[in-house]
């Protein structure tokens, strides 16, 4: 079956709660209509790089998904109608890589750096 | 009388503006892959302004520049790259 990525960029003014419970009930209406959803991740409160409907902020969320197209047309509408949604986007790609996305991968990195760091400060004392 | 060295075929034109080959930075060896969620990546080809640099500035091939192109386009709209810096 086709292969997408879908990006969802929700409301600041939301909990990161309902953001998964926003990201399940897509992942539960793929699985009904017969699709499957591989990874997903959720990238945080990030700062948007201009400003959307007077909001700065907003929650990205990335799906990969594996389904017929009609499964992914319904899961769009109702995302439009979904107050919560700022901005969506469904990409259809060749194949899905489940290796985390290069904004995961780098915060990974930084922190492991940091720890590498603290732990060389705690030995020199 | 020493004969002039500058005949019209060694005359010193005047040097070309010096250019070296640059090779595209996605055609060596597992080169890094476009992807519209590498901003990192795609910064470095956008200018201070955040407009897109032209590949004869930044040797990149033609079907690598329009994938890049695509790549940049996609970011702007999920508000990961701006459109413009003022």
């Amino acid at each position: 079956m086709p292969f997408y990525e879908h990006i969802i960029i929700s409301r600041p003014d939301i909990s990161p709660q309902q953001v998964d419970e926003l990201v399940e009930g897509v992942t539960t209406l793929i699985t009904q209509k017969g699709g499957k959803v591989g990874k997903v991740e959720y990238w945080g409160l990030r700062n948007l790089a201009y400003r959307i409907n007077k909001t700065r902020k907003g929650h990205y969320s990335l799906i990969n998904i594996d389904a017929p197209a009609p499964a992914v047309h319904e899961m769009e509408r109702l995302q439009r109608i979904n107050e919560n949604v700022m901005l969506y986007m469904t990409i259809a790609v060749d194949e899905l890589d489940e290796s985390p996305s290069p904004i995961l991968a780098r915060r990974e990195r930084d922190e492991k750096k940091q720890r590498a760091r603290a732990e060389s400060n705690e030995m020199e004392y | 009388m020493m004969t002039s060295k500058f005949t019209i075929s060694n005359l010193p034109s005047r040097r070309p503006f010096a250019r070296r080959r640059k090779v595209c930075p996605f055609s060596g060896d597992q080169p890094p892959k476009i992807d519209f969620k590498d901003v990192k990546l795609l910064q470095r080809y956008l200018s201070e302004k955040g407009k897109i640099v032209p590949s004869r500035i930044t040797a990149v091939s033609q079907k690598k520049q329009r994938e890049l192109a695509k790549a940049i386009k996609r970011a702007r709209v999920l508000a990961l790259l701006p459109y413009h810096v003022v």
